[in-house]
């Protein structure tokens, strides 16, 4: 079983934003996604980087400079990505997580930010503590299993399975 | 950023770059708010042309934006609007609040270029 892991810890500012999503898409290249897989996972990332920058540490007096973590683990065919911070928690994550549910509206935030990490990856999990910081768990199937033939198996039906196996998924 | 911005009377085109996340639309919000005001701006078209990656930071401006224009009686549109740039959007529900076109309608061409 393929086996890979990375860790990458950055200061919370939102240039470093599309450091976070492009690095981790580089890493999951070795996984040989679709570009559409791709694209669903920076998003995602993308959500994660900037919750934490907005919310964990957007209170007024922050630097900028407290740090964002992202681990980055390959099991198998599966990408494992946890985005933490040590910021200041969400007191209701299940409300947290509705669609639609921001509290800074004010600052033009759809509140669409778990909605589309839970969309966009296979599993999402969240832990979080008032005061001590958040950690969002995710991971995403890369590699569809191949196809297994029988023997006698007729040449049309393995090109059909073996199309649709080659064809981007829904 | 002044190339983004293309205005004609009340109407102005917003050609939204490569990649809009969060530290991009910020910057975009503020441009767009101090011309909306300056320049009386009634319609917005959004042109996703050239933009290949968005995340809900994008959403919460359209939906800002949006909001400006509804409470001074005017429109947004989105154009150019790419398959995945679709998805996204239809996601957050906003082809209720706006159309959103594939291509550019030809009425509108001509006064997207500056």
């Amino acid at each position: 079983m393929q086996q890979n892991e990375m860790r990458l810890e950055f200061d919370s500012r939102s240039c470093n934003e599309s450091f976070a999503r492009v690095t981790v898409a580089a890493f999951m290249t070795q996984l040989n996604p679709t570009l559409e897989e791709v694209a669903d996972v920076k998003t995602a990332i993308s959500e994660a980087v900037t919750n934490a920058i907005i919310h964990a540490y957007g209170r007024a007096g922050q630097s900028g400079a407290e740090k964002i973590e992202i681990l980055c683990r390959i099991r198998g065919e599966v990408l494992e990505v946890e985005v933490g911070d040590s910021g200041c928690g969400i007191a209701d994550v299940k409300r947290a997580m509705e669609p639609l549910f921001t509290t800074k509206a004010e600052c033009d935030r759809a509140g669409m930010g778990f909605a589309f990490m839970e969309a966009f990856m296979d599993t999402l999990r969240v832990e979080s503590a008032l005061g001590r910081g958040t950690r969002v768990y995710m991971t995403k199937q890369i590699r569809r299993e191949m196809p297994r033939f029988e023997k006698n198996e007729s040449p049309a039906a393995v090109h059909e399975a073996l199309q649709s196996f080659l064809a981007e998924p829904e | 950023m002044d190339h983004m911005f293309a205005i004609m009377g009340t109407r102005m085109c917003v050609h939204l770059p490569a990649e809009i996340d969060h530290h991009v639309s910020k910057r975009l919000c503020e441009e767009m708010d101090c011309l909306v005001q300056k320049k009386h701006i009634r319609c917005i078209l959004f042109d996703f042309g050239q933009t290949t990656f968005m995340d809900s930071s994008g959403i919460g401006m359209l939906i800002g934006r949006y909001k400006t224009m509804r409470f001074m009686a005017g429109t947004v549109l989105a154009v150019n609007v790419s398959e995945r740039m679709n998805r996204i959007l239809e996601m957050a529900g906003i082809g209720k609040i706006m159309d959103i076109y594939e291509g550019m309608p030809a009425k509108m061409d001509a006064w997207t270029q500056s």
